[in-house]
């Protein structure tokens, strides 16, 4: 382990040509692509909103569909970035060796892991765009105030790919990642009020809830979806720019300690 | 250090007493090391001998515990992202984009160097040409043979057109066709005028390619030459090989009487000679004993140098 392997991300645009290699796989396999973005998350809101929905009452103001709206935008970006990050993003390091033909060129490791994290934060950003669509074509938001979450989709993709991209820095092999999809990413989309207000989880819960990326997420998005400014903005959005800068300067040095090599 | 002409503007890639460790291991272990430009060096050596941790060295890829290394005439790995600029690089496992055809890879990773699309788009007809891939421009990677997917590697390395190039193990798992049209290639690059620095450790490619080696082996460079120089002054001119199920007891007996070296390895003995001519005679009256006389070659050097056991 060598001093440098701490030296501050050296960032350049040199990562631009790497997403348009993405992009370019991406554009391959689209139409796939953007089912995957849309099927799960859709399917959730409207079966546990219709179904369920029926049997409430209304939930933080609104329908149960409507609340259930904005969650869905916020779990299924980061349900994007993560698997991009996880699964495509060890593919392209380890089984297709593609980070090792990269790091041939004039490109650094630094600007191949910022590559990663905006690809997987561009992911997020087209699927929850294409939830969004959904919403206002269902009448579920009718506020210009919902055009943000694009932004915030970005943001919430940011974050999380950067968190998982620390998780592929340390997975020997794909099983890996079943201890974070199962130890993090569920019990994040029930601690952080997807499904229903963080208000109703005992106290202990609540604390923790206050700690976890999803739930500024949530609480950025419900508002806005509603034509309201969300209360503690810029705390939220500092929260998650926080995890997203924090957790790219985490996986930069794990990833340099194992390419080290 | 052997060739005359190596002043010190020639010298395009330069070692001095580079050193690596992983763990108490030691990898590499002081390697000096002077390329010429225009030269076709090899790095030989057993698997584990420090080849690889060598070429990521001078890449710039890995940083050295002690030493020094300068790749046109920029440091490593201070100045390695300015120095890839004019270097191509073909490693030892295939790393082509399985998602994109032939002529996709060359454009994509031409990019990574800075360069325009146009530009790139100007020299994929002649890259394809010159890896005889002209015929499957837009065949997706998982088609292609081993050797096209080797040559189609080649092609992509040069698409900056490099000064330096690296071969990591060229052709290993390649069939002899495809093998010797790699070698082609890699002379035409020599006529060009460009620097090869590759590894290998098939002693004909080595033979054959390379105007110098050196031999790796537990990270240290124990011999260096050119293939003749290394054969010259490491071991006697002329081998006999001699086979057979009673080549051991016949060695006992005789192979010291007529050789100035021998080793034997299974139910053959190698002996190691100066003049063949008696040792042959003796051979044609056993009639059990098949024997072969030939020239002693690079891979005789070479396991003289590092032994005959397994490396694993």
């Amino acid at each position: 382990m060598s001093s440098r392997d701490f030296a501050l991300p050296r960032l350049s645009l040199r990562f631009l040509p790497i997403w348009r290699r993405h992009w370019l796989v991406w554009k391959k396999i689209a139409a796939p692509s953007i089912l995957g973005h849309l099927a799960d998350p859709v399917i959730y809101m409207l079966g546990l909103g219709y179904g369920l929905g029926s049997l409430l009452p209304q939930m933080g103001g609104m329908s149960y569909m409507s609340f259930l709206a904005a969650g869905t935008v916020c779990y299924s970006t980061m349900n994007s970035a993560s698997f991009e990050a996880l699964y495509s993003g060890f593919a392209r390091m380890h089984e297709q060796r593609t980070w090792e033909a990269i790091l041939n060129t004039p490109v650094s490791l630094d600007d191949v892991v910022l590559s990663e994290i905006l690809w997987a934060a561009t992911k997020s950003l087209m699927s929850g765009a294409a939830v969004l669509v959904v919403i206002w074509l269902l009448g579920l938001s009718h506020s210009l105030m919902s055009l943000w979450m694009i932004p915030l989709a970005l943001l919430v993709g940011l974050a999380f790919a950067a968190i998982g991209l620390i998780v592929t820095a340390l997975a020997p092999a794909y099983d890996f990642f079943m201890y974070y999809f199962t130890l993090v990413i569920t019990p994040m989309m029930l601690l952080c009020g997807v499904f229903f207000p963080v208000s109703q989880l005992p106290h202990g819960f609540q604390i923790a809830s206050n700690t976890l990326p999803l739930t500024h997420a949530v609480d950025l998005a419900r508002p806005l979806m509603n034509g309201a400014i969300p209360p503690q903005a810029l705390l939220h959005i500092g929260v998650l720019f926080a995890y997203a800068l924090i957790a790219f300067y985490v996986a930069l040095v794990l990833f340099r300690r194992r390419l080290s090599r | 250090m052997s060739s005359a002409n190596s002043s010190a503007q020639n010298i395009v890639i330069r070692a001095t007493g580079l050193q690596k460790s992983y763990g108490v291991q030691r990898v590499v272990d002081g390697l000096d090391l002077s390329i010429c430009k225009g030269e076709c060096f090899g790095l030989l050596g057993p698997n584990g001998a420090g080849k690889t941790t060598t070429l990521r060295m001078l890449l710039g890829l890995i940083e050295p515990d002690a030493g020094t290394a300068t790749l046109l005439d920029l440091p490593v790995p201070q100045a390695a992202r300015e120095a890839r600029i004019r270097v191509g690089v073909v490693p030892q496992m295939d790393n082509l984009d399985p998602d994109f055809t032939v002529a996709e890879n060359l454009l994509v990773y031409g990019r990574y160097f800075g360069m325009q699309d146009s530009e790139i788009e100007a020299r994929i007809p002649s890259l394809l040409e010159f890896a005889s891939l002209s015929n499957k421009r837009d065949a997706k990677v998982p088609t292609l043979s081993g050797g096209m997917k080797r040559r189609l590697t080649l092609a992509r390395a040069l698409v900056n057109d490099p000064d330096v190039i690296f071969l990591d193990e060229p052709t290993t798992g390649l069939d002899p066709q495809a093998r010797h049209l790699i070698w082609q290639r890699l002379r035409e690059l020599t006529q060009q005028g460009k620097t090869l620095l590759l590894t290998t450790h098939f002693m004909d490619e080595a033979e054959r390619l390379c105007h110098r080696l050196a031999i790796l082996d537990n990270g240290k460079l124990i011999s260096q030459g050119s293939p003749r120089e290394l054969i010259e002054q490491n071991i006697e001119p002329q081998v006999v090989e001699v086979f057979g199920e009673t080549s051991a007891q016949w060695a006992s007996e005789y192979a010291a009487r007529f050789s100035q070296r021998f080793e034997a390895s299974g139910e053959s003995v190698f002996c190691y000679v100066q003049d063949a001519q008696p040792l042959v005679a003796h051979l044609q009256m056993q009639s059990t004993l098949r024997y072969l006389h030939r020239p002693a070659n690079l891979e005789d050097v070479f396991l003289k140098l590092t032994g005959r056991e397994m490396r694993e």
